[in-house]
C-alpha cells in the first residue's frame, strides 16, 4: 500500500505541531469527491498502554496508512537540570538514575566521566573494569526490556515472560551490588560507592554462562516467526543520510548502516582494553534494529565475560581525599577524615571552572553530559542529551514514510519519551 | 597538554586541526583546554560557521544547549557539539548573546536534528532563533509565563 502523501526528505522536515496536523487534516476532510482525501485525526497517548512511557503522537491517517504525525514530548520533563542548579556536584548523581530508569548506571557513568574530566582525576582500574561490567549488564537489562515490550505490542506475550525472567536476575544482582533495583546510584565521582558483595561474581558468573542460550531460546521463539517478519520487514526505514541528517543515534543508526559505537570509536572509562564487535545492519527497517540490539546484547555478554576475568584488584575510588568521601573507620578515627567528610557533606567540593561534554554509548545511543563549572560547589548548568528528542523527531520522519497494515506496529523504536 | 587559550595560540597549538583550519577566518575566540576544541563565533556567522564546519568533515549535531551567564553580559552562552564520524572527533562552537539581543540563526537549514533543541532552547531560556520554522515551546506548556532555566527563574516555590 503506497503512501499517500510523498515522505518528505529529511532536509525539509519541519516537525510539524500538533495544531499543524490537525489544521492540515481539516483542509484534506474538505475536499470531497475524492476517497484518499477523507482523512482522520488520531491521539495517541500521552497514556496508552502501547506507548509505553509519556509521549503523545497525533497521527493523520488515511485508512491505515500515516499521512503526517505530530509528536509531543514534554511530559515528563521533570526540571532536572533546573533542580541540578542547586545541588551539590556529588548530589546530582542520584538525580542523573531518573532520566533513565532502565539504564540508571549509563547516565550515572556519563556524568561521573565528565565531572571527574572536569576535576581531571585518575579513576583506578578497578573501578573502571566494575562500571564496564555494571553497563553492560544494564545494556542487556535495558535490551530485554525493549524486546519484552516490543514483542508483547506485536502480540507475542510469552517472550515478554521469557525477558522479565532474565531481567529479574539482573535487577537482583543490581540490588546486591548497590542495595536497589533500579535506581541504583552505583557510581561515585572519582569511582564507585562500595566494594560488591562476595557472590557478586558467582551470580554475574552464572549469569552469563546462561545468557547467551536465552537469547537462543528468545531468537528460537521470534526470529523465524511468520508473523514477526511480516511485522518488522520493511517497516519503518530509515536511510543512513537521514539517521544522521536527523541526529539519530546507538542501535538505531547501527541498524541503517552507520558504523559508529562511541565504545570502540571515541573509548571512555578503559572499553579500549576489551575485545568486542560492533553489530551493524545495512536494512535500515525494524527488521535491522532488532537484529543489532539482539547480536549486541551477544556483545555485552561477552565484554561483560572479559570484565568480570579481568578484574583487577586495588581501590575502588581515587586517591583524592579532598572530593571522595572517606571511609566510615577512618572518619570515627583520623582527625584529617573526619575533617574532609565533614566539609564534602556541608559545602560540597569545588569545581575547576571550565566546560566539558562526555559522551556515552547507552543502550539507546548516545547519552552526554555537558557540564559547565564556574570554579564554585554547586553545578552551574549541567545539560544532559538524550537520545530521545532526536528520536521523536526522526519519528516523524520515518513513520511518514511508513504505511502500514492494520496491527501492524510501524513505530520507530521505543524510546521513553523522556528528556532532561 | 595543558590549556590553551585565545585564537592565536590554539591556531599554533592545533596547526593540522581540521575544524581550526576551517573556522581560521570566522572565529574569534579559542580554547583547548582537557583535550577539547571550543570555538566562539560571533553570532550573525554562526551559519557561516555552520556550513563551514559540516564541510569539514564534522556531519553530527550531537546537541545544542545555552548557558545563562547572568548577571554578567553577554549573558547567554549557546552551545553547539558537533562530531566528526571520519575524524573521531568534537568540536564545540560557542556563540555569546547579550540579553538585549538574544536571537540567533537558526542551523535547521543545515542539520534538521537541531530543531528540538533549539525549540527547547527557546523554551527554556528564551534565546531567539531567527528564521527557525517551528519555534514555538516544546517542553513547558504554551501558556508558560518565563524561561525555567534561566538563572534568575527561582529552583523552588510556588508560581
Amino acid at each position: 500500500m503506497a503512501p499517500v502523501a510523498t515522505p518528505p526528505s529529511a532536509t525539509d522536515m519541519v516537525n510539524p505541531g500538533v495544531e499543524d496536523v490537525i489544521a492540515e487534516a481539516l483542509k484534506h476532510g474538505k475536499n470531497s469527491g475524492n476517497a484518499s482525501d477523507h482523512t482522520m485525526v488520531l491521539n495517541m497517548g500521552p497514556q496508552h498502554p502501547s506507548t509505553h512511557g509519556v509521549l503523545r503522537l497525533v497521527l493523520e491517517v488515511d485508512g491505515e496508512a500515516v499521512v503526517s504525525l505530530a509528536p509531543d514530548i514534554g511530559y515528563l520533563h521533570t526540571g532536572i537540570e533546573k533542580t541540578c542548579e542547586a545541588k551539590f556536584y556529588q548530589q546530582v548523581v542520584p538525580l542523573t538514575d531518573r532520566i533513565d530508569y532502565l539504564c540508571p548506571m549509563t547516565n550515572n557513568l556519563a556524568y561521573c566521566l565528565a565531572v571527574e574530566k572536569l576535576l581531571e582525576l585518575e579513576i583506578p582500574e578497578r573501578a573502571q573494569y566494575l562500571r564496564v561490567l555494571l553497563n553492560e549488564l544494564t545494556r542487556i537489562q535495558s535490551h530485554l526490556v525493549w524486546l519484552g515490550t516490543h514483542a508483547m505490542d506485536i502480540g507475542a506475550l510469552t517472550v515478554f515472560l521469557y525477558c522479565f525472567r532474565e531481567r529479574e536476575a539482573l535487577l537482583r544482582i543490581f540490588e546486591g551490588v548497590a542495595g536497589q533495583r533500579m535506581m541504583t546510584s552505583y557510581f561515585r565521582i572519582g569511582g564507585v560507592s562500595m566494594e560488591p558483595p562476595l557472590d557478586f561474581y558467582q551470580q554475574v558468573r552464572d549469569f552469563l554462562a546462561d545468557m547467551p542460550s536465552k537469547i537462543d531460546e528468545y531468537e528460537g521463539l521470534l526470529t523465524g516467526n511468520p508473523i514477526w517478519i511480516g511485522r518488522l520487514k520493511g517497516v519503518g526505514y530509515l536511510s543512513p543520510e537521514d539517521g544522521i541528517a536527523l541526529g539519530v543515534t546507538g542501535p538505531p543508526l547501527r541498524a541503517s548502516g552507520v558504523d559508529w559505537d562511541l565504545r570502540r570509536d571515541m573509548p571512555y572509562s578503559g572499553y579500549e582494553k576489551f575485545d568486542f564487535k560492533v553489530p551493524i545492519s545495512q536494512h535500515g527497517d525494524v527488521w535491522a534494529r532488532y537484529a543489532v540490539r539482539m547480536e549486541e546484547m551477544r556483545e555485552s555478554v561477552k565484554i561483560a565475560k572479559q570484565a568480570l576475568e579481568g578484574l583487577p584488584s586495588g581501590r575502588i575510588v581515587a586517591d583524592a581525599p579532598k572530593i571522595i568521601l572517606p571511609d566510615r573507620e577512618q572518619m570515627k578515627t583520623q582527625m584529617e577524615s573526619l575533617i574532609h567528610h565533614f566539609k564534602i557533606v556541608t559545602e560540597g567540593f569545588g569545581v575547576p571552572a571550565g566546560e566539558v561534554y562526555q559522551a556515552v554509548e547507552s543502550p539507546r545511543g548516545e547519552m552526554g553530559y555537558y557540564v559547565v563549572s564556574d570554579g564554585s560547589q554547586a553545578v552551574p548548568r549541567p545539560h544532559a542529551q538524550s537520545v530521545l528528542c532526536n528520536a521523536a523527531g526522526a519519528r516523524d520522519h520515518v513513520q511518514r514514510q511508513a504505511a502500514c497494515r492494520r496491527g501492524r506496529h510501524h513505530r520507530f523504536h521505543r524510546y521513553r519519551a523522556r528528556r532532561d | 597538554m595543558a590549556a590553551v587559550t585565545g585564537t592565536t595560540a590554539v591556531f599554533e597549538a592545533l596547526p593540522e586541526n581540521k575544524a581550526v583550519l576551517a573556522l581560521k577566518t570566522i572565529a574569534s575566540d579559542a580554547k583547548f583546554d582537557r583535550a577539547e576544541l571550543t570555538l566562539t563565533v560571533p553570532g550573525e556567522s554562526i551559519l557561516e560557521a555552520a556550513q563551514a564546519i559540516k564541510t569539514a568533515g564534522y556531519n553530527f549535531l550531537e546537541d545544542v544547549t545555552a548557558v545563562d551567564w547572568y548577571p554578567s553580559e553577554p549573558r547567554f552562552q549557546v552551545t553547539y557539539h558537533i562530531l566528526s564520524h571520519s575524524l573521531k572527533e568534537r568540536i564545540r562552537l560557542i556563540v555569546r548573546l547579550d540579553s538585549a539581543s538574544a536571537s540567533v540563526d537558526s542551523i535547521v537549514s543545515i542539520w534538521p536534528s537541531a530543531n528540538f533543541y533549539e525549540r527547547e532552547v527557546f523554551d527554556l531560556f528564551g534565546v531567539h532563533f531567527g528564521s527557525h520554522p517551528n519555534l514555538r515551546r516544546i517542553m513547558m506548556p504554551e501558556d508558560w509565563e518565563g524561561n525555567p532555566l534561566r538563572k534568575d527563574y527561582p529552583v523552588e516555590g510556588y508560581r
